[in-house]
Order: structure tokens, then sequence, then C-alpha cells
């Protein structure tokens, strides 16, 4: 009998469950990859990690990974990292999600996550359309695109969710899409290892949806569509980005700075109020 | 001893208890009759070492609160009507993840905003019948300050002992009245802590139950690489798309407090031995009716009186055992009609079912539910 060797990646994976449920040529695998890549070059403890998602195909992640995990109410998966992470102040706390999950239902969470600099890694996996519900409309489709609730155009321009993140206070924001999985590998490692907020775009294909409905034949042709229009620029205001599917979705690493946690707020209330006593 | 007795208000009552039962996380969003209780969560929490957090909104409060007690915290908020609405999707999730959170619900006028701080009784059923779909909740509804106190430990205790959300209820009235509140030291009352699995990784299956169909979930970080799932889930906790799956799954959440509902109900009764009218209310309203039946008993009428204390699940063989000599009963409520459900459905046929909905939401006098009551007697 032939021996069986299993993948050196296997086991941050619940092999157990798989198949998994995502379409041929669907870029979240690339995704989750670059995630158990990251964890293994920098040698994490698996079991110092929990992993959260809202509903959607990407929050589909946790169920096929080996680590603490919740799935959890569309749009809530922040609030719920959230709470992990402060209960829990030792573990890496990340948070997967599609844009309709954390831009859309889940946007005022984002906002406030960015504000208190909350120590959690976002990364949301932006494929321009509801794939899990069949083709709807999102706030990051572009002007120009079909999709089945905007049959003829969305009703409005999408979302730069990198500027939107950076103006709310976040102290890592980067974009990068499936065409660049070792980029996007390198910047979730240093998410890993930063403090505060950092949050992560990937542009991804959605082939059997979004590219059906919008002329890619293959999933070959809307990846080659994400990788020819994102424009990797280096040392630019985040606020300088683009965001156009006709000229250029700008990729890169727009903000990396260390200011205070929620974490280390936190603290200080904690010794500020210790500091006045036990009186009621 | 004097420092353990306080002068205070029912909101307050619901911070002791839950600092004494170890809550040491609150998220919440700021809504009158309940905000006190945020108030002196984030005095007193960071004292204590604890975490205080003002959500942006309640659908982030409860589900703050839900991620701290996955990673193994006793943890709470409080609300009041409209927020309580906004919440109901993250009871529905506590319920299907199993896990152990307390949310106060501070009951005031409605529908909607109503008049923000003022007391009603509209909230009984929401309480459980609010988030989609199928499944049993644990309610309980103190009727004094002392009472709020003792309930709030018991809510954690209820918690943590059936890996489920309980429903703490309680109204302006009792959110704002002051009394005596006695501060029993942890040592004085049971704690119940979270049970930790006592399993290998590999053979651990989150989901398996004991004899009352109560899981042992560990907590994140804990080293079992869990995963808690809002879909519907197998002993492993996770994700299956088969009849048999579903099936055993809303029966074992449903069943889980069903079977064991005889240990988690709790009531009062008064005078209901010889009782031939019994009125039943819950909540501070209770106070005004059982004074009205005392003063009725003092006239010689054969009155009594019954509370259910937990509402869910309604005491419903206790209510029958007290109304075995009545020919009568009379729900009194401050609502157009809540309380009167879950009594209409527990009560044999042949007794009349009488209803006192009271509709300000200034408490009524026991004078004015008397008048009320005899009337309702009579017809």
């Amino acid at each position: 009998m032939q021996e069986i060797v299993l993948h050196p990646l296997e086991k941050y994976l619940r092999s157990d469950r798989l198949p998994h449920t995502w379409c041929p040529g669907c870029g979240i695998g690339t995704v989750a990859q670059a995630f158990i890549r990251a964890v293994d070059e920098l040698k994490l403890d698996p079991s110092q990690i929990a992993i959260v998602s809202g509903i959607g195909c990407t929050g589909r992640i946790p169920l096929y990974l080996k680590f603490d995990g919740a799935h959890v109410l569309h749009g809530r998966a922040i609030p719920v990292a959230l709470g992990v992470k402060l209960a829990k102040p030792n573990l890496k706390v990340v948070v997967f999600g599609g844009d309709g999950d954390i831009l859309s239902i889940g946007g005022n969470h984002l906002i406030h996550a960015a504000r208190r600099n909350a120590d959690l890694v976002v990364i949301m996996v932006n494929n321009f359309i509801y794939g899990l519900t069949g083709g709807q409309v999102a706030p990051t489709t572009p002007k120009e695109a079909y999709t089945y609730t905007s049959p003829y155009n969305p009703d409005s321009k999408p979302f730069n969710a990198v500027q939107l993140v950076a103006a709310s206070g976040a102290t890592y924001v980067a974009r990068w899409s499936t065409a660049y999985p070792v980029l996007l590998k390198e910047s979730i490692k240093k998410a890993l290892t930063r403090r505060g907020f950092s949050f992560i775009e990937v542009i991804s294909q959605c082939p059997e949806i979004f590219g059906r409905l919008n002329g890619f034949k293959t999933p070959y042709d809307l990846l080659k569509k994400i990788k020819d229009v994102g424009i990797i620029r280096k040392n630019i205001s985040p606020f300088d980005t683009k965001y156009d599917w006709n000229n250029e979705i700008t990729l890169g690493e727009f903000v990396n700075k260390d200011e205070p946690t929620y974490l280390d707020y936190l603290n200080q209330i904690i010794e500020k109020a210790r500091g006045q006593g036990d009186k009621k | 001893m004097t420092e353990n007795i306080l002068f205070t208000h029912g909101n307050q009552a619901v911070v002791e208890g839950a600092l004494v039962a170890g809550c040491r996380f609150y998220a919440g969003y700021p809504i009158t009759p309940s905000s006190e209780i945020a108030e002196e969560m984030s005095k007193r929490l960071p004292k204590l070492g604890g975490i205080y957090v003002q959500g942006e909104d309640e659908l982030a409060s409860i589900n703050m609160i839900i991620g701290a007690s996955m990673a193994g915290m006793k943890a709470m908020t409080a609300t009041s009507g409209p927020g309580y609405s906004l919440m109901q999707e993250g009871i529905g999730l506590a319920v299907a993840t199993e896990t152990p959170i307390v949310i106060v619900n501070v009951m005031r006028v409605g529908p909607s905003t109503g008049i923000a701080s003022k007391p009603w009784q509209g909230d009984i059923m929401q309480a459980r019948f609010g988030s989609h779909s199928d499944y049993e909740i644990i309610s309980l509804y103190p009727w004094s300050v002392q009472e709020a106190f003792d309930l709030t430990i018991e809510a954690f205790n209820l918690a943590e002992k059936y890996m489920t959300p309980i429903i703490l209820l309680s109204d302006g009235i009792l959110a704002r009245m002051r009394e005596k509140l006695y501060i029993r030291s942890p040592n004085e009352v049971e704690i119940i802590e979270r049970r930790k699995p006592n399993v290998a990784p590999e053979v651990y299956k989150p989901y398996a139950r004991d004899e009352n169909l109560v899981p042992t979930i560990a907590s994140f970080g804990d080293g079992y690489a869990i995963i808690r799932d809002s879909l519907t889930h197998d002993e492993r906790g996770y994700y299956l798309e088969k009849p048999e799956t579903q099936a055993h799954y809303v029966w074992v959440l449903n069943e889980k407090i069903k079977r064991n509902a005889e240990k988690i109900q709790k009531w009062d009764e008064k005078f209901t031995d010889d009782a031939e009218v019994v009125f039943i209310a819950a909540g501070p309203m209770a106070r005004i009716v059982l004074a009205m039946v005392k003063e009725a008993r003092s006239e010689g009428l054969k009155w009594g009186f019954f509370r259910p204390i937990t509402i869910w699940p309604f005491p419903e063989k206790q209510l029958n055992n007290a109304v075995r000599n009545a020919n009568n009963v009379i729900v009194v409520e401050m609502s157009y009609g809540k309380l009167i459900y879950p009594v209409r459905w527990t009560l044999r046929n042949n007794i009349r079912i009488g209803h006192i909905p009271w509709l300000s939401y200034v408490a009524p006098s026991p004078d004015e539910i008397r008048k009320l009551a005899e009337k309702e007697v009579m017809d």
C-alpha cells in the first residue's frame, strides 16, 4: 500500500469536514491559505489564535480551519471578536468577512473598532457581490457591474474601504488581491505581529456569480482582470488610493503606525480605578 | 456589617448581584430606565480588573458579551424595550451556540419609543418568543430590590448550569424604587462556575451532553480548537445539512430547558389553601396586588395570591395546584395583556379567568386595584 503523506499545512485544517462549499476558482481559498501560511511561518501557537466570522462565503473560513472559531451572525463578527479579545488578551483574534458582512450590515462595528484601535486583525474579502445569497448588489459593487438586484446598474457609488477605515482611525490598513498571494501573506504576518487595529482588504474573484454575470467566461479571465486593475503603489496616503474598476484599484500598505491600543486604554482605566481605592 | 447594607434601587441591586456572581464583563448601550446599571458597572468593574465597554449599539453590546463568554468570562448587558428588540438576534445566537450570558431588560412603556422612563410589563412574551424560530428560554422577574440582587446571582448560576442565555426582567418601578438591600458575600451564596472538559482534545466533542442534556463547552484558548457555529450543528459543533441533525438540534435545545423545568421554576403563593379567587401578578405590581389581597382577607374574603418568579419556564404545575379550590383567577398586569396568555394556556377549562390590564404607567394603589377586582369578581 502506498503511504499517505499529508500536506505540511494539513495540521491547520479540519480535514474531517472537507470538501468545502466554495465554488471552483473562488478566491477565498487563496486567502485562507495565505493566513495559515502566515501562522506557520511565524511559528505561532495555533491554540492561542481565535478566528471569528459572520455570514457569507468568506464567513465559512473558520469551519475549515483548526483554530478556536466562531461563525456568528451576519455583520457581528467584529463585536464577538472584540469580546473574545478583551476576555483573553493573550489570544490573537482574527476576523474574516466578506464585503457585505463587514462593510454593509457590519459597517458600524468596523468604524468603531477602527476608532478604538481595537486589538484585532480584520481580513475583508471583497468579491464585489453577495455570493452566498446568489448575486445581489453590494456596497463594493462597481458602478458599471450587473447583479440580480442591480439589473440597471447599482444605484450608488461603492465604498473605498481603505479610505473609510483609515479615516476612522485604524493603525494598519492594506489592500491586496488574490493575484498577489505572497504579498498578502506578508501583510497578514505584519498584522499578526502588531498591536492595535489591522485591516486588510483582499480583492478576490467570485467567478461563478460575479464573473458569469459580468462577462468573465472563466475564473482565469476574472483573476486576470483583478491582476490588471490592481496597481501597487508605495508611500501614498490612503486618501489618494483609487477604487475604480475601469482604471485602478490601488493596492499596497497605506497606514502602519504605532498608537495606544484599546487594551492600553482599558488597562489605564483599571489602574486609575484601582488607584481610587474600593469606595463605591 | 452595615457596609453590606445599602438603601438603594433595583438597578444597583442588579449590579451588586452580578459582581458577587462573578460577572467581570459588561457591554451595553445607554437607554432609560436601565442606564444606572451601565453607569455603576463602568465605575465598579475596572476596580475589580473587569471590562466595561459602551458598545456602539445594542447589536455590538450583546455580541461582545457573547464573545467574552465564549472566551470563558461571565458577562452581561442591560437594556430596555427598543434596545431589547435590537438584541433579539443575539439572544438567538446565544441559545444556538449554548453561550451563557445574562440580559437584563428593564421594561418600559411602548410600543416603539413610548415614554422613556415609565414602567410597563409588556415584554413578557418577547422574553419568551423574541428571537426567531424554536427555543426555550429562562426568564426571572424579581419584585423587590433584595430579590433583584438574589435573582441576578441566580441568573448567572442558571446560565452556567444550563449553558444558555438568561433574561432577567425588571421594570421602571423596580429600577428606581429604593429599599434596603443586604449584599450577601460570595461565601453565603452558591456560585456556579462553568464546567471544563476533562477529556483529551482529540476525542472531545463540545456539544456532547450529560444526563440533563447540558454540554460541557471549552473556552477559547483552552487548547480544544472548538467551533461555535450559528448554523445547525452536530455534537462536534460541525454544520450539517441533514434532516435528522436539524431535528435533534432543535429538540435538544428545547428539551434541555423543558426537562429541567421543575428544577428551575420559582414561584410565590399566599392564602391559596382555601382561596376562591386567586390573583396572579408578577414583579413589583405583585406587591400592590398582595397588599390588596391581604386587606380583603382581613375583611373575610377568601382571596389568594400567586406570583410567577420564573416567568419562563412558567410555573404551570404550581399554578394549577394553587388554584385547586378556586373558581376564579384574576390576572393583574401593567400591560394590555401578556401575563394573561401563559395563565390561559396553563389552567383547566372550568375555571373563570378574569383580567385587569392596568393601562396607566402610574402604578395603581391597592384600593384602585380593589375596585376593579370587585367588578371583575362579581361579573
